[in-house]
């Protein structure tokens, strides 16, 4: 990274600058420092708005208040949260759901993991080309592949079930996970690997036992891009679950927008009922995003 | 990118290589595990990417479409009776009639589709990151606000913003209050391509953000101190230290954001389902003719997914291409 600097910047070309004050370095003066807080303010209620709007919505009763945002005031209420809870197949959904991200989390960063080890760490027949492979799989079109998919789903019986599901979610999380992990592995000195293959270990235990736990924060991250990945599908799960017994939460919300009838505010609640445990995920692991993902990229 | 950086030094100083079968032999020998750690990937991907490739691509070359496609109606099972009719279908798409409303206005609409998010998400990141690189009291809870539009599921979001662009929705309110002009987000063309690309700044910035506050965190900060000391002004700093440190993070940020907007799938569906066929990018455009319309039209569907594919390939061959020359360049 820092190899590309230029000398030129160095050199004392530049016009004398004011009078130093006396600051510590990294502090902005006080006139920056009040306009970074006022972009910061600014850009983190556009953030956070859409996503405090659709909950404020859900607090309301009726299936048109989205057009009046105002009147919900006077009548807030919980009772879209206690139809969709007690009235809908929420509870099925919602394990479904968990179920599926939360197979393809362990599934999708078990695979990506091992296969950026022996990426980051061996020098294998084929190992540019497999990381090729899997930068090209992000951009094939899932209009391409949803046809053919579904076709050997059915033929393998795993189609309306957990398992295809799952599988299907780790082959597009799968690629972009390596490449992150490929990343934070090569920040690992080789010489722990070495250590421990003197040590005895295999090249699996060395694996497991030495990286893996190094590893962590960029684990963090793949396992997040993972859930979030599977826990938000739309496409893929409302063509390959079949049965409202299976539907994971994406594909039961849908359910409440039926051609006649649009009941707003109850997928106002459900979104909100979804995001929660998302949230929660994110906030396990937003420690390590910044360094999780600095690794993986920086050094890919 | 890996890809790039590694290819220079093996190359070259080797001495004859020894044959195939025998290169294969001594390389399972010595990295049978690392083949081991690589075959589930190998297997999935093979399986659920390379043979659906391989059919759509066959697919792409026949008039296959859900009235003459393998079913089963009830009990009854029809075979299928689609034939190969060559190349027919892409020389449809790229120049048969109407083809500019069919495909050249989708294509145009996706290059700027893809120029302008990924510049509008690039430099918001960008901005976001350096001023949250400073030593700011607040600095986490920041960070917490504004990654959350990618922490809330995208559909979520997206089902959020389109309640808030409706006609009479917060938007427009928010307009009219201001004595702007309300446009009709999501019915006027115009209108609809301008909420599609801010709604995808919106769910892109936050990955941007990160990744560019990573690579900023991993500038030494000798080499500010350094600067400060010669005297660089802060647009000094900016271009010769900042923006240099960044390249390659920045290369593969950029690259993957090129990949990802141009197969947006989500903002544009959810945001406008199946109407809105101005609005429509080439994927989601794609899509609808193998699954949006009656009878589905699966042949010319793959054909557009082949499309995009070579579109994408071919870019990602010049980006390298560019990428490895500045880097000779800045050696």
């Amino acid at each position: 990274m820092t190899a590309t600097i230029e000398e030129t910047v160095l050199t004392p070309a530049a016009p004398p600058a004011r009078p130093p004050k006396v600051r510590r370095r990294g502090e902005s003066s006080p006139l920056v420092r009040a306009l970074s807080h006022g972009a910061l303010v600014m850009a983190s209620l556009v953030a956070l708005f859409p996503v405090l709007y659709i909950g404020f919505i859900s607090l309301g009763p009726d299936k048109m208040d989205y057009l009046h945002p105002g009147q919900i005031f006077d009548k807030i209420t919980f009772s879209n949260y206690s139809k969709v809870l007690f009235e809908t197949d929420f509870a099925s959904w919602f394990l479904n759901s968990v179920i599926v991200a939360g197979g393809t989390t362990v599934f999708g960063v078990m695979v990506a993991a091992t296969t950026g080890y022996a990426v980051s760490r061996m020098r294998f027949a084929g190992h540019r080309q497999l990381m090729w492979t899997l930068l090209v799989t992000q951009m094939f079109p899932i209009a391409v592949l949803i046809v053919p998919m579904y076709t050997i789903l059915a033929s393998l019986k795993l189609l309306d079930g957990y398992t295809g599901l799952i599988i299907v979610y780790s082959a597009t999380t799968v690629p972009y996970c390596a490449w992150l992990l490929k990343g934070y592995f090569d920040t690992i000195p080789v010489e722990i690997d070495e250590a421990g293959r003197v040590d005895g270990l295999s090249p699996f235990g060395t694996f497991w036992r030495l990286i893996i736990p190094l590893a962590r924060p960029g684990l963090a991250v793949a396992a997040f891009y993972s859930f979030l990945t599977a826990w938000a599908e739309v496409a893929f799960a409302s063509t390959f679950l079949l049965s409202s017994s299976k539907y994971t939460l994406a594909v039961g919300l849908q359910t409440f927008v039926s051609q006649y009838e649009s009941q707003w505010n109850l997928m106002a609640a459900t979104s909100v009922l979804i995001a929660l445990p998302a949230a929660l995920v994110f906030y396990l692991v937003q420690r390590h995003l910044v360094t999780g993902l600095t690794a993986g990229a920086a050094k890919s | 990118m890996a890809v790039a950086v590694q290819g220079a030094p093996t190359k070259g100083s080797q001495e004859p290589r020894p044959g195939l079968v025998a290169r294969v032999k001594l390389s399972y020998s010595k990295h049978w595990y690392a083949y081991a750690m690589v075959a589930p990937v190998v297997i999935v991907l093979g399986v659920l990417v390379g043979y659906p490739l391989i059919n759509g691509f066959y697919l792409t070359l026949t008039d296959a479409n859900s009235l003459n496609s393998a079913r089963t109606i009830g009990v009854k099972e029809i075979p299928a009776t689609y034939q190969y009719i060559g190349l027919h279908n892409y020389a449809d798409i790229l120049w048969g009639p109407g083809s500019y409303d069919r495909f050249w206005s989708h294509f145009v609409w996706t290059i700027a589709w893809t120029v302008i998010c990924v510049t509008l998400t690039y430099s918001t990141g960008l901005a976001l990151a350096l001023l949250m690189n400073q030593r700011l009291r607040g600095r986490s809870f920041y960070r917490l606000m504004l990654i959350l539009p990618w922490a809330v599921p995208t559909f979520v979001t997206i089902f959020s913003w389109r309640l808030m662009l409706a006609d009479g929705g917060v938007v427009n309110g928010l307009l009219g209050s201001l004595g702007l002009p309300e446009p009709a987000w999501l019915s006027d063309p115009l209108a609809q391509k301008a909420a599609a690309i801010l709604v995808n700044t919106w769910v892109g910035v936050p990955f941007m953000m990160v990744s560019l506050l990573g690579g900023l965190q991993s500038i030494p900060g000798e080499l500010y101190e350094a600067a400060e000391m010669d005297g660089a002004t802060a647009w000094q700093q900016f271009r010769h230290i900042t923006l240099p440190g960044l390249r390659t993070v920045s290369s593969t940020v950029v690259l993957l954001g090129v990949i990802w907007t141009f197969n947006q799938f989500a903002v544009i569906f959810l945001l406008f389902g199946n109407g809105a066929p101005d609005a429509q990018i080439l994927v989601t455009w794609a899509y609808r003719l193998g699954f949006g319309q009656q009878p589905r039209d699966y042949a010319q569907s793959a054909t557009y997914g082949v499309l995009l594919l070579s579109i994408l390939i071919v870019f990602t061959s010049f980006y390298r291409r560019w990428l490895a020359r500045n880097e000779e360049a800045s050696r």
